[in-house]
């Protein structure tokens, strides 16, 4: 293996808390803001973290200097999906919380993570879900990259880290429909990862207990340099209006195949006009 | 009339039925101009003037798509001031969501995503949780971005043909950017687009590795073959057909479900769906709780026979 750069590579992960997508997830109040209880660490940025252990792991470890810090924004609760990080394997976690924060849309969100990023960095590697679970726009990432001015090679399916005396490169493979594409870039860099990437470790006891005593802090607005004006509500670029639950689909018909349903199943879509 | 601005992201030798459809909804919402992030030969640029538009802006450098998104998105924002555009319209497929996300920050600007109507006020309509909610969002903030869902409004060429003027505008060259430095192309199935269909069979744990039955009935129906995640994770079917929560969301006139259960993963993707239709051997699987047309019984019985009958009604 080659000689990594020193100091070693420094990785944030970004988590979100984000209500379980195996129960009705809901909005509430006279703002449409979504309900958090049942909450879990996205599924998606599972994906991230495991990404950014094997980095580490493939170039020397911990004992390399490399760092990986799980980093969230959001209310109290939210800093269970850091918990959760650390107890897989980052070293340290972050929680950026403050009520002016509720109601930040991408546009918010992406100013108040790098602000975060930036007062906590400067990271070689940024490392995010494809998407959150609950918002799922995939406006974040990308808006974090423009707002860092880093390159950003979002939905990689595959993740290579290459050391040399100039600096770490960073080689990807973004899936699309009609084609594959190699994507390559120095670092520092941010990247976006799919759930094809890797398969996300459980965590174990002794990850458990070992988590408890890992650092963990939280930074409210002030402390990162941003003012309640700029996330939030007031610091959206977009508002929900109205939002309604969307009418639940009333059951059609079910048959039991008596030998004909192929035939019956074609009278249906003749009777839609869908032939 | 306002400018509106349509943002062809991917462009090709002529225009992408969702192009066909962003451009008839501009239409709509005021008078349409064009940025195509490439190259625009005769036949695209016609096919820009039958739906009214008369300018089309392209980059001065045709190489910005080089670059992963940074570049079509500082395109973008370059052409929607040199347009004057109230509104930005484009796709909403991951690329055209990101260059939409980047483009935006430039403009400060808000970003819509998933929207499927656009009212005269720019009040946009979208779909949340993977349909559970349907809600009417508004950009505060600068020039409305908009990503918008194929199949949302029928493409209908302008009553008033133009012939686009060019323009061409020099966009400024991201400082970092990420290269894109291979690309190998799948081979092309012939079948529409999983986004884009307005027919798709899918298969899941029950299809048991052979798709068969179902590219058989998509391909009669002109419709796409999409998968659960049980069926792209057992490595049956590439994984950029896998529909649901990590892969696509579709809303096609017709969803033909074959051997899947329809847990909530594969519900995220294909709820919104016109008619939906599912075979299951199981008469417990949750996908009977939002069919409209449900059979119980076996797909590779069910299927073969509905294409047999099709056949035979056409013939």
């Amino acid at each position: 293996m080659d000689e990594a750069p020193t100091p070693g590579l420094n990785i944030a992960v970004l988590v979100k808390h984000v209500p379980d997508a195996q129960f009705d997830r809901h909005l509430n109040g006279p703002r449409n803001t979504t309900e958090r209880s049942e909450s879990i660490l996205s599924e998606l940025d599972e994906y991230a973290l495991e990404a950014a252990l094997q980095l580490v792991e493939q170039h020397g470890g911990d004992a390399a200097g490399h760092r990986v810090t799980a980093v969230t924004m959001g209310p109290g609760p939210a800093v269970s999906a850091v918990k959760k990080a650390l107890q897989m394997g980052a070293a340290e976690g972050v929680h950026l919380t403050d009520d002016a924060l509720a109601g930040s849309d991408a546009s918010a969100t992406s100013r108040a993570l790098a602000a975060l990023l930036s007062h906590l960095g400067p990271f070689d590697l940024v490392l995010t879900g494809m998407a959150s679970t609950d918002g799922e726009t995939s406006l974040v990432p990308a808006q974090l990259a423009e707002r860092l001015d880093l390159p950003q090679v979002t939905f990689a399916a595959a993740l290579e880290l290459e050391a040399a005396e100039a600096g770490w490169t960073l080689t990807a493979r973004r899936d699309g429909d009609a084609y594959s594409e190699t994507i390559t870039c120095q670092l520092p860099a941010l990247v976006s990862v799919t759930d094809q990437i890797n398969e996300p470790r459980y965590p174990n006891f002794k990850g458990i207990m070992a988590a408890k005593k890992k650092p963990l802090r939280t930074l409210s607005l002030s402390d990162v340099g941003l003012t309640a004006e700029e996330v939030g509500f007031a610091g959206s670029w977009t508002a929900f209006e109205a939002a309604e639950p969307r009418p639940p689909r009333s059951q059609g018909i079910v048959i039991t195949d008596e030998g004909d349903a192929g035939l019956r199943l074609v009278d249906f879509l003749a009777g839609q006009k869908l032939l | 009339m306002p400018t509106v601005l349509v943002f062809i992201h991917d462009p090709g030798a002529v225009l992408a039925k969702n192009d066909r459809e962003l451009l008839t909804l501009a239409g709509t919402l005021g008078d349409p101009v064009a940025a195509v992030a490439g190259d625009a030969g005769d036949p695209l640029l016609d096919g820009l003037g039958s739906y009214g538009v008369s300018t089309c802006y392209l980059p001065a450098d045709p190489t910005v798509g080089k670059s992963l998104v940074a570049g079509k998105a500082a395109f973008l924002a370059e052409a929607v001031r040199a347009s004057g555009a109230a509104v930005a319209l484009l796709g909403n497929a991951y690329e055209a969501k990101e260059i939409a996300a980047r483009a935006g920050v430039r403009l400060e600007s808000g970003v819509i995503t998933d929207v499927v109507a656009v009212a005269d006020d720019l009040t946009a309509t979208k779909s949340v949780f993977a349909g559970s909610y349907t809600s009417q969002c508004r950009v505060t903030t600068g020039i409305p971005i908009l990503a918008v869902k194929p199949n949302s409004i029928e493409a209908a060429e302008a009553g008033q043909p133009a012939t686009p003027e060019t323009i061409r505008v020099e966009v400024p060259v991201p400082a970092a950017a990420a290269v894109i430095t291979g690309r190998v192309d799948k081979p092309a199935t012939g079948r529409p687009d999983l986004a884009e269909a307005r027919v798709i069979v899918a298969g899941g744990r029950g299809v048991d590795g052979n798709f068969a039955p179902l590219e058989e009935l998509a391909d009669l129906l002109g419709g796409a073959v999409g998968a659960s995640r049980a069926a792209t994770d057992a490595g049956w079917i590439e994984h950029s057909a896998q529909i649901g929560q990590t892969g696509k969301t579709v809303s096609p006139q017709l969803y033909i479900s074959a051997g899947i259960s329809g847990a909530v993963q594969q519900k995220a993707g294909m709820q919104t769906s016109q008619v939906i239709v599912a075979i299951n051997k199981d008469p417990d699987s949750p996908v009977f709780e939002i069919a409209d047309f449900g059979v119980v019984g076996d797909l590779f019985t069910v299927l073969p026979q509905a294409a047999e009958e099709i056949r035979k009604r056409r013939a």
